[in-house]
């Protein structure tokens, strides 16, 4: 006993320290990640944004430096205060809170005092840096607009939020993120790819060299540099005219499908959504519930397309044989399509040929002809599916496959659509009959209209419009590349673009005319209705214009909406006239119509949608007005008197 | 002609075990202390230079032990114990102050710690006191001279103050048990620790019926064997008694900082930025080695200096954290083999004089080892006292060879004594 004791507890006691030492080691895993936290520092290394270029290469978007302000409490000593705060504007308690703020951080490790100081402000603190002990300045990239114009093209950069971090890991808190427009689109191209550096600290979070020599440590990669398929000049030629209206301009290059300009009104400086005021006001642009600048009309908006749609009941017409180019109606003008039941007709009437019934827009013509079209079959509802299958391929009625993020479907309604609609039956050709002049149930967004002109541009086929021209170091996605080959033929598209062209030259597009210039184009004039303090009410027409040109070989297609613009050439039709002279000849002949258009504002017609009751938008009250609501009216007096007798009466019943 | 004699007799399994641990040590050492990414070259003025040093000077005092005439560590056992008593006593005057300690002496860039010196002392003399055939341990008075060799160097290393040092000291009761010492000297031991570390654990007055129950159950057991209840009675009232003096002592005796230590160990709500801090940082650079370890020279938590005094009382973090598991095992075996062997030699001895000193040597190492590496791994508090071999310091290197030479030395003589 005495002479075992010891060398057993030897070995008792060694077992225990590991046992002790296999839990802590390979059981417990706590200790391995506190070692990570305690030694290893992750530094990102984050390369310049790519730039972004218009499409004759001009630069557009390009990075600016910022500068963080960076303080480490433990090294502040000795400042002058107010010099300090006098230099970056800050009071002092702003001061000693953030130094407060940063040593509960760490009062070791630099954390961040003031973001985001520009170029001048910068300079008036790096001249005086060195007598501030424990402040640093971190350089980082901001975007830099060298335009004014574009801002729903290129989007913004914003900080990445907790969701878009779980949804997707390479982001870190505090990261920047492209928001709308091609900023989201090719944000990987732009982006590039951040570099990863593992560091040894120690106990003082000093760096003390590289972990495992660097072998898990990745090098940033530059992002690369779009070219738009935008014309910058074009784009800023189209927010000048739209100012003070509402709407928005597509303008696409027929032969490839290129976006030339994707204009939307009202819109924003882009430069507003950088640096330190960016929160600020994006907010007042997200909070902008009534011209809404951050909504992109060119792509979000569907409007019923009006008259410009009769260029495809026509189409459709040829194509299925109900019509040709010798067809005649006879308009009243007006059309009687049922008991009672009448559609107007601006034309001036008589017997009326496709030609004349499209550069006089001629509603009695399409709905006859689409008349036409859906009795052909035997069943309206066989009808209505050939009609809608042809009008899908022009890409109507789903999303175009565009590259830039948000999209509306647009509608062409089916057969479907109407049997859950008249459950019972019951619709006939002349149910639906105000599909054929693009009221009713379809609806189209500005770019499908754009897309349609040069769909009838190439007479036939399109490409998926895309806004990307070329990225540096990569091919653009081969579906912009893909040609689109609609159902009709070739050959009708000639009697269309005929009429197209005689818009301009005898039709509602009389006067808008360039010289030298073949545009063919169509007016439209939507009828729309919104519903004001709970009553559905008639608004001004919206003004839409859809265009080509030259007529051979066509370069741009347009397709232009003023919301509440009235008649299609009030202004949608200069407009769209003056962007494609402007594209195709650099220089606008036509002055006079240029000022009106530059200068014309439509903001009495928006205010119709929003009444006083809109707390956002409350007009200011007159002196007259203030008095009347001091003075009670005779009635509201005679009210009250009524109100204290019934009271008094009630109170009288209680005793 | 003698050294061929001496090469034949000395226990070279013994040494081999010690060059081990003293290379895997030095190794150890140089990985805690090259600083990191720089160009290398040998820089004697660091500290793994410096321990290189160390080393290279036990060489001739190793060769002195083993040429010396064995006869003398016996002979001026006294003496040696005598100069180690001075030198304690003579700390009060010349010693130098660090972490609040007077335990050392200074000369020039020199430190010389001498109760790391006392121990083998002590020992030595203990041995001798044990060799007479006449001392029975059996007996009181026989006792109370073997207590007070051991007593009076505690006395004085506690004044320093420096408890972990004078703990070492109090384990030598297991050599006196050994040599007779009644067993219940060691129950005694046993039943205060868990009490006291129980009293600290549940209330006094949890612990106090809990015993009394147990007891009253083993007395019932065991009465057939006629034990006077009186000891029963008298046994229950020393533990209780001392069961609420350990609250009273830890609210009221101990310092903050021992507190600090007590609770660390026991769990309790501690910072770990400040009295929590070398605790967390060792359990984490052991924890993070893992089953391999993160390879020799790559570890994170040595590099970053995260662990205190790695080099010293916190080596053996450094072993864990780059070698893994694996390496503790081996280190832990190759400690265990040398206590054993020591023991097994000790065993073997002819003279009552080679025989204690073994067992001395072995219960000093076996006790840093186990307090030095408990402590690591909050297994035991915090109390500062080197991993023999292992640990950075000439002091300690030189106090623990001397201690296991003088072993072998012994050793090697058994043959041709008397």
């Amino acid at each position: 006993m005495r002479k075992t004791l010891l060398p057993t507890i030897i070995i008792i006691t060694s077992v225990i320290l590991l046992a002790r030492l296999f839990y802590l080691q390979i059981i417990d895993d706590t200790l391995k990640i506190k070692s990570e936290n305690n030694a290893i520092k992750i530094k990102y290394d984050f390369p310049e944004r790519g730039y972004i270029y218009d499409r004759n290469g001009k630069l557009l978007v390009a990075n600016q430096p910022s500068y963080d302000i960076m303080v480490v409490p433990n090294e502040v000593k000795e400042i002058d205060t107010l010099e300090f705060c006098r230099i970056l504007q800050i009071t002092k308690p702003e001061f000693l809170e953030k130094i407060e703020k940063a040593k509960v951080y760490s009062p070791r490790l630099p954390s961040l005092f003031l973001a985001q100081l520009n170029k001048m402000e910068f300079a008036g603190f790096q001249e005086k840096i060195r007598k501030y002990n424990g402040f640093y300045i971190q350089k980082r990239a901001l975007r830099e607009y060298q335009t004014k114009s574009g801002a729903n093209v290129f989007g913004f950069i914003t900080q990445v939020n907790d969701a878009i971090i779980a949804k997707q890991p390479y982001y870190k808190s505090g990261d920047l993120i492209g928001q709308q427009g091609v900023e989201q689109a090719y944000e990987e191209d732009l982006r590039g790819v951040k570099g990863v550096k593992y560091i040894l600290k120690d106990k003082h979070n000093r760096e003390i060299g590289s972990y495992k020599e660097g072998k898990f440590d990745t090098i940033a990669k530059q992002g690369s540099d779009l070219t738009l398929s935008i014309d910058g000049d074009l784009q800023k030629y189209g927010e000048e005219l739209m100012v003070n209206k509402r709407g928005g301009i597509v303008a696409i290059e027929p032969s490839t499908g290129e976006i030339l300009a994707l204009v939307t009104a009202p819109s924003y400086d882009p430069a507003l959504l950088v640096g330190r005021q960016r929160s600020k006001n994006y907010t007042k642009l997200y909070n902008d519930s009534i011209a809404k600048p951050l909504y992109d009309r060119g792509l979000l908006g569907e409007f019923p397309p009006g008259s410009p749609f009769k260029i495809l009941t026509g189409l459709v017409g040829l194509q299925e044989g109900v019509i040709d180019e010798e067809t005649s109606f006879s308009c009243g003008p007006g059309f009687y399509y049922g008991r009672g039941a009448f559609m107007k007709c601006h034309c001036p009437g008589g017997h009326i040929k496709l030609n004349f019934g499209i550069y006089k827009s001629c509603n009695t013509y399409f709905a006859n002809t689409y008349k036409r079209t859906i009795e052909k079959y035997k069943k309206p509802k066989d009808g209505v599916n050939a009609w809608a299958n042809h009008l899908k391929s022009f890409g109507l009625g789903n999303f175009m496959g565009y590259d830039l993020p948000t999209g509306r479907k647009g509608h062409i309604p089916t057969s479907k659509f109407y049997e859950r609609f008249y459950p019972n039956g019951g619709w006939r050709s002349t149910t639906i009959i105000s599909n054929s002049i693009g009221q009713g149930e379809v609806s189209m967004t500005p770019i499908q209209l754009a897309n349609m002109m040069a769909t009838i541009a190439n007479r036939g086929y399109y490409y998926t419009p895309h806004i990307i021209k070329s990225i540096k170091g990569r091919k653009i996605d081969p579906k912009y590349t893909t040609k689109h080959v609609t159902t009709i033929e070739r050959r009708h598209f000639d009697p269309i673009v005929n009429g197209l062209f005689d818009v301009y030259n005898h039709g509602t597009a009389y006067s808008l005319g360039v010289v030298g210039l073949e545009i063919c184009g169509k007016t439209g004039t939507a009828e729309n209705f919104a519903k004001i303090n709970g009553k559905r009410v008639q608004l001004e027409d919206h003004s839409e214009f859809v265009a080509f040109a030259p007529r051979i070989q066509p370069k741009i297609a347009i397709a232009v909406i003023v919301e509440n613009g009235h008649y299609g050439n009030t202004w949608a039709g200069p407009i769209a006239t003056l962007m494609i002279e402007k594209y195709l000849n650099k220089k606008i002949t036509r002055k006079d119509l240029e000022k009106r258009m530059l200068e014309g504002n439509l903001n009495y017609q928006y205010r119709k949608l929003y009444p006083s009751k809109d707390s956002i938008n409350k007009p200011k009250l007159t002196k007259v007005d203030s008095l009347r609501m001091k003075l009670k009216s005779k009635k509201e007096i005679e009210d009250e008197k009524k109100n204290k007798a019934t009271g008094k009466k009630k109170d009288s019943v209680k005793k | 002609m003698k050294n061929q004699d001496i090469s034949n007799s000395i226990d070279w399994i013994t040494i081999l075990l010690y060059i081990i641990l003293v290379i895997f040590g030095w190794m150890t050492i140089y990985s805690v202390t090259v600083p990191p990414d720089q160009e290398y070259t040998f820089d004697f003025s660091l500290n793994y230079g410096r321990q290189m040093i160390f080393m290279i000077i036990t060489i001739p005092i190793i060769f002195a032990i083993l040429f010396v005439d064995s006869k003398i560590f016996e002979r001026f056992s006294f003496v040696f114990y005598g100069i180690g008593i001075a030198l304690l006593l003579g700390l009060f005057v010349f010693g130098v102050e660090k972490k609040g300690q007077t335990n050392w002496y200074q000369f020039g860039g020199f430190g010389f710690q001498p109760s790391e010196f006392v121990k083998t002392a002590v020992a030595l003399l203990l041995s001798k006191y044990l060799s007479d055939a006449q001392v029975n341990l059996a007996k009181r008075n026989f006792q109370y001279i073997a207590f007070a060799i051991m007593g009076l160097p505690i006395v004085l290393i506690l004044m320093q103050p420096d408890a972990g040092s004078a703990m070492i000291f109090l384990s030598l009761i297991f050599v006196l048990y050994r040599e007779g010492l009644p067993g219940w000297y060691l129950w005694t031991g046993a039943i205060a620790i868990a009490t006291f570390l129980l009293a600290l654990i549940i209330k006094p007055i949890f612990l106090i019926s809990f015993i009394g129950v147990f007891m009253v159950i083993h007395y019932i057991f065991n009465r057939l064997i006629s034990r006077n209840p009186i000891v029963y009675g008298l046994i229950f009232i020393a533990i209780a008694s001392f069961a609420f003096s350990v609250s009273y002592m830890y609210d009221k005796v101990l310092e903050p900082h021992q507190k600090d230590r007590i609770n660390v160990l026991l769990g309790k709500d501690v910072n770990m930025k400040k009295e929590g801090y070398n605790l967390n940082q060792s359990m984490i650079a052991i924890g993070s080695g893992g089953l391999l370890g993160k390879g020799y020279l790559e570890g994170t938590q040595t590099k970053g200096g995260f662990v205190p005094e790695q080099h010293t009382d916190y080596i053996f973090t450094t072993v864990g954290e780059e070698w893994g598991f694996v390496g503790n095992l081996l280190v832990m075996s190759l400690f265990v083999c040398l206590f054993i062997r020591i023991l097994y030699l000790a065993e073997r001895q002819k003279t009552r004089f080679s025989r204690v000193y073994g067992y001395c040597v072995a219960t000093y190492l076996f006790t840093h080892f186990f307090v030095n590496i408990a402590m690591l791994i909050r297994l035991f508090p915090t109390i500062g006292v080197p991993l023999p071999f292992f640990s950075y310091g000439g002091s300690s290197l030189w106090a623990f060879t001397i201690m296991l030479f003088i072993f072998i030395k012994l050793d090697a003589n058994k043959v041709n004594e008397w």
